[in-house]
């Protein structure tokens, strides 16, 4: 709900701390994940996801989450589905180009980003062209097999979930 | 600026040291001229001398010509078409990829057949929603984003790959350009995304509409503070306002169109307003040229396209010099003769 979203933004602070502890806490099952298989979670998983980020950030489960990296606003309710930051369309009085009564998705992202320790930093880092195969699938346990599979994660890796 | 070389029609100018692209733009920028672009708006016609008609009003003032993709989500001719019938003559075209109208697969393909066609200079841009122009029922494509498209680009140019990893075997030799907008909001992070197109491979950028120069000159202070003067050329758009009436409606209508108060003031108050549009755009171009770290100006002057010259000459940006065009030399020689 667009109401929702737009709370989510202001306290994106207290969600990106909330979502680290919870990716951490899922990391740590990733010995179980494995024991059940990874695949045969991803429907309930992905279920679930949808049905928390859907009520507070409009997620459209594209499956490559970057929550972090925009301040808690959603890139993909961008109707260009901008991953690197707003158009040159944004409107004088911060609102969308193409939805003109919708605030501008990135003009969010980067209040939200402001609020969170990094958030502008994480913000200049580019975002790779999306995988258009992983719509609808679960980011949690995307991110949870990565850390597991790369401790070390590569200087390039995107930031985490949400 | 005249090279020594200057290209035979159709046949690309060989690449110098430090170059990207065997075209003229590049050259006159990296020449350290200030530069003028404008833009073609490609007709509603399947007839070539439609474009040639239209190009040839730029002639010897312009280094190079944007020839838009569906500019403002309208049905026009493609730019690929637009740009290869300007190289068969000569012409140094722009050419533009909105990621609006075409997923990976295709931009990666006119990328590469762009090149082929003799295009040295291309504008990667997001593009206007399908909703502000004439075909609102379309589907707006967006499988990537301008960044994320930069950088395929340069992978195609540099890596010799497409984003698959499987391997091209004779890369285009391309000049890349994207786009910003100083005036639009957030302000603070116009210059970061312009830092992120950069580090994406933007070697040039041609800006919006820059009407307001406060916000021109705050941009530009950002650019400089991040450290992107001398790593990409800057060309900023202006151009002329036809009335008070006409600067209303497009700051209402175009996207990311900004156009202060007093202007339209001013454009108001006047007799001729038209007159007045082109004086200020003279106006802007003598400022814009005094600030550090800008190469030149992009003019788009849509239905107005024979006001270029004026500007061009008015503002004295060329310095004397006179771009290539097709007839320019042999115009020089028979004036030679006469004399």
């Amino acid at each position: 709900m667009y109401s929702v979203r737009l709370w989510s933004v202001r306290h994106a602070r207290g969600l990106n701390a909330f979502y680290r502890a919870f990716e951490g806490a899922l990391t740590r099952l990733h010995g179980l994940f494995l024991a059940i298989g990874y695949e045969r979670l991803e429907r309930p998983v992905a279920a679930v996801e949808k049905a928390v980020k859907g009520a507070l950030f409009d997620c459209r489960m594209c499956g490559q989450c970057v929550l972090s990296s925009t301040g808690m606003s959603c890139p993909m309710n961008c109707p260009k589905t901008l991953r690197n930051g707003p158009c040159g369309g944004v409107r004088a009085d911060g609102n969308c180009e193409v939805k003109p009564q919708m605030r501008c998705v990135w003009v969010e992202a980067y209040r939200g980003s402001q609020a969170i320790p990094g958030g502008i930093e994480s913000m200049r880092k580019i975002q790779f062209a999306m995988d258009q195969r992983q719509q609808g699938r679960s980011s949690w346990l995307r991110v949870v097999r990565e850390i597991n599979a790369e401790p070390v994660p590569a200087p390039h890796a995107k930031g985490g979930a949400q | 600026m005249r090279f020594e070389d200057e290209p035979v029609p159709g046949y690309p100018l060989p690449i110098l040291p430090g170059h990207t692209s065997p075209g003229r733009f590049e050259r006159v920028l990296r020449a350290g001229g200030f530069a003028v672009t404008t833009e073609l708006a490609p007709p509603d016609s399947a007839d070539p001398e439609d474009v040639y008609t239209r190009a040839r009003v730029f002639d010897g003032y312009v280094d190079a010509i944007n020839a838009t993709d569906g500019s403002g989500a309208n049905c026009h001719m493609s730019s690929i078409a637009v740009c290869a019938l300007l190289t068969r003559v000569g012409y140094a075209p722009i050419m533009q990829i909105s990621c609006r109208d075409k997923n990976r697969i295709a931009m990666q393909g006119d990328i590469l057949g762009g090149a082929a066609m003799g295009v040295c200079n291309m504008l990667c841009l997001t593009g206007d929603g399908v909703q502000a122009g004439d075909h609102p029922q379309a589907k707006p494509v967006f499988d990537l984003d301008c960044v994320s498209l930069l950088e395929i680009a340069r992978d195609l140019r540099d890596r010799h790959r497409f984003q698959s990893g499987r391997k091209i075997s004779f890369a285009p030799r391309v000049f890349f350009g994207a786009a910003e907008n100083p005036s639009a909001l957030p302000h603070a992070w116009r210059a970061q995304r312009l830092a992120k197109k950069v580090a994406a491979g933007a070697q040039f950028i041609q800006t919006q509409y820059c009407y307001d120069l406060g916000l021109l000159r705050a941009f530009m202070d950002q650019v400089e503070a991040l450290g992107l003067i001398g790593k990409v050329f800057i060309l900023v758009g202006v151009g002329p306002l036809r009335s008070a009436k006409t600067a209303e409606w497009m700051r209402k209508n175009v996207p990311g169109m900004h156009v202060p108060d007093a202007l339209i003031t001013r454009l108001a108050g006047a007799q001729d307003q038209a007159r007045e549009g082109r004086n200020i755009c003279v106006e802007l171009i003598e400022s814009i040229r005094k600030i550090r770290g800008i190469s030149g100006v992009h003019i788009m002057a849509y239905r107005q396209e024979e006001s270029v010259a004026e500007i061009v000459d008015r503002s004295g940006v060329l310095q004397g010099r006179s771009p290539w065009y097709p007839e320019r030399d042999i115009a020089n020689v028979s004036h030679r003769t006469a004399t």
